[in-house]
């Protein structure tokens, strides 16, 4: 797994650049790409995150050469790809769909784009059987696509896409056409291979867990925009947003408003909750409306009498889930929050439904976003 | 599990099938009578396959099919698939509406309107421009290229509109050029449909006898047409023999149509 190391990548010279670029379909209709400026180091493991419809897809048509931007700039190693055709793009791109060749053997996929850049034949087939190797599928090279599984012609596509020595791949969706299994099985190998190559990866996806679990950065998109960009961790940790917490993983959110705040902590009066809550925050005004985000995990049961944020509720549905269960839990006031438990002992004692509960969170582990 | 069908609809479709191709069988069988009368059969007998061979008027005239049917095709072929990839790929220019009914349009129009207004079409280029010279071969042809084109661009466009874009772009994207990507990936990809828009062309060319009636000249009597006028002097069963080799040809390529145009991507 590659290490976030955001510091680092934001000093190094960027290798793609993205300047307040835009895209409509039609005048008049809404912006699919709205003012999105980025900046991604040679060698990153970059993702861009949201929901289908945000843009993220039409970005990467962008810096592929098949759209034209209506606004912006785009740079890639310091060049402006502006009236730069597809072909002629150093990007090489991985559709979602894979779209292989049919009529075209997986060897034959593999060594197309060195074809067009007229390589000796031996060339080619030295780089085409190496790149096979690479994603291990060196027996199958004579296949045709519709002989070769999900997961083979997934990796077909990843070996067309790099082996032209591209210094940036684009990759939609790469993993979304796999089952569950390969999927998480194929992340660790996507990254094995990226590092190894060392080429700079650019995907898209509306999967939150891929995105966390591949990429060193994230941009979260929404209707167009950036709505914000960190690692994994700053994402999940720190949402800047209702939408961004709410979007990437699960969250208990309360509104309140600023009772009052001393030495690092936040007083806010929360209906929902039924309770003044405690959280480690700066100094709002009083009287400030807020949202109090808190992640499912954060939340104890059965906490000590002496702890903040004591809440009461009742459990309303239970879900094993093997390595944790996650409790639906009503509060008197009727909120309906989400807590998961790891059932760290293998006779762990579930909380049956119906049950009477006490829950709490540390003011630390909860988040203060705009209501 | 196979469906019992109740009697009446047994009945029913047995009396539709002999509607249809009774007669077709009875022509096919008599082909191989014996008899020189069509209506009394005195046991098989190739004799008139035979004959055939030796009927240098036919034999003519069949060439003249095959030729006309073979241009009509190619020439059907090529314009047929230039419709049919403007109409699918350039979703909005000026008068695409039009330009698509017009394409279409020979579909439905009465081919006695059709060839009338070729023939008339010819006529009037003769004594414009002083071509074409007289009518001939060349003019059933391009009578045949109107309406094959029309068949093509439709075979054409539905095959494109199943046809995955992003092959296209990831071509793009590996850099070949567009017209590189038309050649080595679009092209082999809708070459099933192009094969079978030809086939259409052709077998439509082969049979066609009102619009080649209206465009022929002296010297070019096609197949459909010597079959026609031969009747009118009395059936000979070389008639027959001669319908059935022509049935077998035209089923044979329909068929291989069909199986063409249902042909999936990598599903060989």
């Amino acid at each position: 797994m590659s290490s976030p190391e955001p510091e680092r990548s934001a000093k190094a010279a960027s290798y793609l650049r993205i300047e307040g670029v835009g895209k409509r379909f039609a005048p008049g209709a809404a912006a699919a790409v709205d003012g999105v400026s980025l900046d991604i180091a040679a060698g990153e493991f970059f993702a861009l995150l949201g929901p289908s419809g945000c843009g993220k897809t039409t970005l990467l048509r962008l810096l592929a050469g098949f759209e034209t931007p209506d606004a912006g700039r785009i740079l890639i190693d310091g060049v402006d790809m502006a009236g730069v055709p597809p072909y002629r793009r150093p990007v090489n791109m991985m559709f979602q769909s894979y779209a292989l060749f049919p009529h075209m053997t997986a060897a034959e996929n593999v060594g197309f784009g060195l074809r067009q850049d007229g390589l000796p034949k031996a060339e080619i087939a030295a780089r085409v059987a190496a790149m096979l190797d690479l994603v291990k599928l060196g027996p199958l090279a004579r296949r045709k696509p519709h002989q070769l599984s999900g997961g083979e012609r997934q990796r077909v596509a990843l070996a067309r896409a790099l082996a032209q020595e591209p210094k940036l791949v684009l990759l939609d969706e790469p993993l979304a056409a796999l089952d569950r299994k390969l999927r998480e099985e194929t992340r660790f190998e996507l990254v094995r291979i990226q590092q190894r190559v060392g080429v700079t990866f650019l995907m898209v996806t509306h999967d939150q867990e891929e995105a966390m679990s591949m990429a060193s950065r994230i941009a979260v998109m929404s209707d167009g925009r950036i709505v914000q960009l960190g690692t994994p961790q700053q994402i999940y940790e720190e949402p800047a947003s209702r939408f961004v917490a709410d979007f990437i993983g699960a969250v208990n959110l309360f509104a309140g408003r600023v009772a009052g705040a001393a030495a690092g902590f936040l007083q806010v009066d929360s209906a929902e909750a039924g309770t003044t809550l405690v959280v480690e925050h700066a100094p709002l005004p009083a009287g400030s409306e807020v949202a109090i985000a808190v992640r499912p995990e954060k939340i104890t049961l059965a906490p000590a009498s002496t702890a903040p944020n004591r809440l009461v509720g009742r459990v309303r549905g239970a879900a094993y889930r093997g390595e944790a269960s996650t409790y639906e839990v009503e509060l008197a006031g009727g909120k309906l929050l989400r807590v998961t438990l790891p059932n760290t002992g293998r006779r762990t004692e579930g909380y049956a439904t119906g049950q009477g509960v006490m829950l709490a969170f540390a003011p630390a582990a909860a988040v203060v976003l705009p209501p | 599990m196979t469906h019992r069908l109740s009697p009446f609809l047994a009945v029913m479709m047995a009396v539709g099938y002999a509607f249809l191709y009774g007669p077709i069988a009875s022509l096919v069988a008599y082909s191989f009578n014996a008899s020189r009368l069509v209506t009394v059969w005195a046991g098989f007998s190739t004799h008139w396959y035979v004959e055939l061979m030796h009927n240098e008027a036919i034999q003519h005239a069949a060439l003249i099919s095959l030729e006309i049917a073979v241009t009509a095709a190619s020439g059907a072929l090529l314009l047929g698939t230039m419709a049919g990839y403007a109409l699918q790929r350039y979703r909005r220019f000026r008068g695409r509406a039009l330009f698509g009914t017009l394409v279409t349009a020979p579909l439905v129009m009465p081919e006695v309107i059709t060839g009338l207004s070729l023939l008339l079409l010819f006529v009037a280029l003769e004594q414009a421009i002083g071509w074409p010279r007289g009518r001939g071969i060349l003019t059933i042809a391009a009578a045949h290229i109107t309406l094959g084109t029309a068949y093509v661009a439709v075979v054409v466009e539905a095959r494109l509109a199943a046809f995955d874009r992003s092959l296209e772009e990831a071509a793009l994207d590996l850099g070949a050029r567009p017209f590189k990507v038309f050649l080595v990936i679009t092209l082999p990809l809708i070459a099933p449909a192009l094969a079978a828009g030809w086939l259409l062309a052709f077998t439509l060319s082969l049979d066609d006898l009102v619009i080649a009636s209206f465009t022929s000249g002296p010297s070019s009597t096609t197949l459909p047409m010597v079959i026609f006028s031969s009747i009118r002097l009395g059936v000979s069963p070389q008639i027959n023999a001669l319908a059935t080799l022509f049935l077998v040809t035209v089923a044979v390529l329909v068929t291989g149509a069909g199986r063409l145009m249902r042909t999936r991507d990598g599903g060989r």
